[in-house]
């Protein structure tokens, strides 16, 4: 009986696209749809703050050169992982971050809360050349990132994209954008103080590649790496022990 | 293009004049970005195929009789795009597992570090050589499965030249660090959204030439390619809905973020190994291994089950690449129980393929093509069953972030993609272009262990590197703390890295021998006499000739 329906079905192209789709949707369907109407996917946190101009443009780059693609961001509810990289991530933690950049390879450790793990100098001296600071390690070497100006122009035509993917940017922000970015990155320059009073007193203002007058691609990516883990404070509120911790002698 | 007619080349002159403009305005507003020097690749692009269409377009009008036959010059281009891509993709491929052993090969360029070329590998090797054999073989496949030409002769040149443009702008992009760093779509904006009009012209044309078969039935390995076609069109459109930042800005942001961008991410991502990966070769499958094995399919309620398993189970798998994470537990669970479950029809197509060969050992120890074909069914079994296994959550506790994920990835790119496409390609290419047989039948038998010993170091090197990680991430001492830290696991896995590259490279090797091969058999070997059974049902037969069942 199965077999004589579906020798019809065979006889129809339309209608046996008709039934890919339909048994193709389902799944999806169920598990992706949920996902934005439930409270429960995303925790409400107040503390959440936006990345600034320059931390933007730094993930930016981290996204250009593919760091990605050996640097997970999500430390996952296992026992080695929170003792190894920190408390385990939260979904509130990349609420804003179009796209995720959960990753799915460590060739290198975990990022999630690399930020202020580090100076700024470890950080230059690292992404200059890895070898310098960690002899084993096989990174490549971002040197020419301290010779490069960071684009500054079109920050503000960033943020105003984020905002219509539902960061939530404030006009001030936007107009602020290039202003805000070299600010930080230039520290007692009269721009910095607006980068503080946008995006609250934790925003860290520094001469990050260790060169306080101009600003570069090394500037914005080490803004980028300092911030990582601490958008928010939840994850170190919550200290429930992990959901399931495998015994190490298993 | 000999078979063009003068109005379909003024079509196609007219579409690249468009292209053209386009590609023009895009190097205006993208003087200052990444998006001005694509504007001029498709500018150039576009003019160097309207210099082939106005330089053919002087030639004589094509012979009427044409129709009579197959259409089978796209086919042809489509092989050359998929052995130029395959050298490529693996070349990179190769340059990538060596900078990971030895770092400074980048030779301290930015365009050549690591996260750069990874992705040019993945999309060369996946896009540029999968999909352009995927779209050559589909010609073939439907217009003898259907016993119908192609419905017209500009569509398909246009699917084939759109889609490596495709691929074209993809790779060149990361290079310039072009990329929105989704797995399996690092494709900007623009390119996806050709990419939409390429792929939609494909399946008009698809169901074009299936309305027109005349077989009552559509043969198994249509569905494969057509669920392939439709189901990777929805998951590109989903997966790449972004903003840019302005026209003139290749950089454009997902309007999916975090842990609902993560879902959506790998609902793609696992299905794009689904339909693109496993429906699209399955089809190669259906077709190529019982015409060379001279027997029919196994079983067809096996083909039945293993389809609608396929198609329906797949599609709820994804979330099992994100175990312990920040999405709800339930996903997590419900994408592990669908991966278990889908060993099942997964083993229905592996098992109806070496079951097809049952009486036929003696063909599979002569015939190095049929052995390819055998080989590649054998590894679709066994990716699939790790693939089930690895959804098991403490078994992905273990391997998730590890080698061995890049392991059971080339365990199926290599074993079962790459050698079920050269089985079809050296069945296909006597085929098409009318040839007694390949070339050196040597050669194919030198490719086969190439491809073999390179796929099984490969895959042995990474199962091993990646255990060797994840056990050492977790391992405690005596007095319950790590035992390793992060730099001790990179440094056990430098031997691995580098036996790694050593099998990537014997599968180029075995690549390059193929492309010479295939190069011998269409300009040497001695063409066969019209053959009067390839053509068209519907055609009038010349006179004399033997008329029967095309295939």
């Amino acid at each position: 009986m199965r077999e004589l329906i579906h020798r019809k079905l065979e006889r129809t192209a339309i209608g046996f696209v008709l039934a890919i789709i339909l048994a193709a949707s389902v799944g999806g369907i169920v598990e992706i749809a949920p996902l934005f109407t439930i409270d429960e996917t995303v925790e409400d946190v107040e503390d959440m703050r936006l990345y600034t101009p320059l931390e933007l443009a730094g993930r930016n780059i981290y996204i250009r050169e593919g760091c990605y693609a050996c640097h997970s961001q999500m430390i996952r509810t296992l026992r080695d992982e929170v003792e190894r990289y920190g408390p385990f991530s939260l979904a509130v933690e990349s609420k804003y971050d179009h796209p995720m950049l959960w990753g799915s390879k460590r060739t290198g450790p975990d990022l999630a809360r690399v930020g202020g793990k580090y100076s700024d100098f470890w950080h230059v001296a690292h992404l200059t050349n890895p070898r310098d600071v960690v002899p084993e390690s096989n990174m490549p070497a971002y040197a020419w990132l301290a010779r490069t100006p960071l684009r500054l122009d079109d920050l503000g035509s960033h943020l105003e994209a984020q905002r219509s993917v539902g960061v939530p940017y404030t006009d001030e922000m936007i107009e602020n954008a290039a202003r805000d970015a070299f600010g930080q990155a230039v520290p007692d320059s009269e721009q910095s103080s607006g980068v503080t009073e946008r995006y609250g007193e934790e925003t860290q203002v520094s001469a990050f590649d260790g060169v306080a007058t101009r600003v570069t691609e090394m500037d914005a990516l080490v803004a980028y790496l300092q911030v990582l883990g601490r958008l928010t404070k939840a994850a170190y509120q919550n200290t429930a022990a992990p959901e399931q911790v495998p015994d190490p002698s298993d | 293009m000999g078979q063009l007619t003068r109005r379909e080349r003024d079509l196609a002159a007219a579409i690249l004049l468009v292209l053209a403009i386009v590609g023009i305005a895009m190097a205006a507003a993208g003087r200052f970005d990444p998006l001005g020097v694509h504007g001029a690749v498709v500018l150039l692009y576009s003019l160097a195929l309207l210099y082939l269409i106005m330089s053919s377009s002087f030639g004589p009008p094509p012979d009427p009789s044409r129709i009579s036959r197959y259409y089978d010059d796209p086919i042809k281009v489509g092989v050359w795009f998929t052995l130029f891509w395959a050298i490529f993709g693996m070349f990179i491929g190769v340059w990538a597992a060596a900078q990971l052993a030895w770092p400074s090969l980048n030779f301290d360029t930015a365009w050549a570090s690591f996260g750069r070329i990874r992705p040019a590998h993945t999309t060369g090797v996946i896009f540029g050589f999968g999909g352009n054999a995927l779209i050559a073989t589909s010609f073939h496949v439907v217009q003898r499965t259907s016993r119908a030409r192609l419905a017209d002769q500009l569509s398909p040149w246009f699917v084939l030249f759109g889609y490596n443009l495709f691929c074209i702008l993809a790779v060149t992009g990361y290079f310039m660090g072009v990329t929105q760093s989704k797995e399996y779509a690092e494709a900007e904006w623009y390119a996806d959204f050709w990419l939409v009009i390429v792929w939609v012209t494909y399946f008009v044309l698809y169901i074009r030439t299936l309305a027109r078969r005349r077989e009552p039935h559509i043969y198994v390995a249509n569905w494969y390619y057509m669920a392939f076609i439709v189901v990777v069109a929805i998951l590109h459109i989903i997966n790449n809905l972004a903003v840019p930042v302005s026209l003139g800005h290749a950089k454009s942001y997902t309007i999916w973020a975090g842990v609902q961008d993560s879902m959506v991410q790998w609902w793609y991502g696992h299905n794009a190994v689904a339909f693109f990966l496993t429906a699209g070769f399955l089809a190669m499958l259906y077709y190529y291994l019982p015409k060379r094995a001279e027997r029919p399919i196994f079983s067809y309620r096996l083909s039945i089950l293993s389809f609608w398993g396929i198609t329906f189970f797949y599609m709820w798998a994804g979330s099992h690449h994100l175990h312990y994470t920040a999405l709800p537990h339930w996903v997590q669970n419900l994408g592990m129980t669908f991966s278990v479950m889908l060993l099942v029809p997964s083993w229905a197509s592996a098992g109806n393929a070496l079951l097809t060969l049952n009486g036929a050992w003696h063909k599979v120890r002569d015939d190095a093509t049929l052995r390819f074909i055998m080989m590649a069914a054998f590894f679709y079994g066994l990716s699939t069953f790790e693939g089930s296994f690895l959804a098991v959550r403490p078994v992905n506790s273990l391997s998730h972030y590890t080698d061995w994920t890049v392991g059971h990835v080339h365990a199926g790119a290599l074993g079962w993609v790459a050698l079920i496409t050269y089985g079809s390609l050296y069945t296909l290419v006597p085929a098409i272009w009318k040839r007694e047989r390949m070339y050196s039948a040597a050669l194919v038998e030198v490719h086969f262990w190439l491809a073999f010993a390179g796929t099984v170091i490969y895959v042995f090197a990474m199962w091993n590197s990646g255990i060797i990680q994840g056990l050492m991430w977790r391992t405690y001492t005596g007095e319950g703390t790590l035992a390793y830290s992060f730099v001790d696991s990179l440094v056990a896995m430098y031997p691995y890295y580098i036996a790694r590259a050593f099998g990537g490279l014997l599968f180029l090797i075995g690549a390059v021998v193929a492309t010479y091969n295939i190069w011998m058999t269409v300009r040497g070997v001695p063409a066969l006499a019209e053959r009067h059974d390839d053509v068209p049902v519907a055609a009038p037969l010349p006179e004399g000739a033997a008329s029967g069942p095309a295939e």
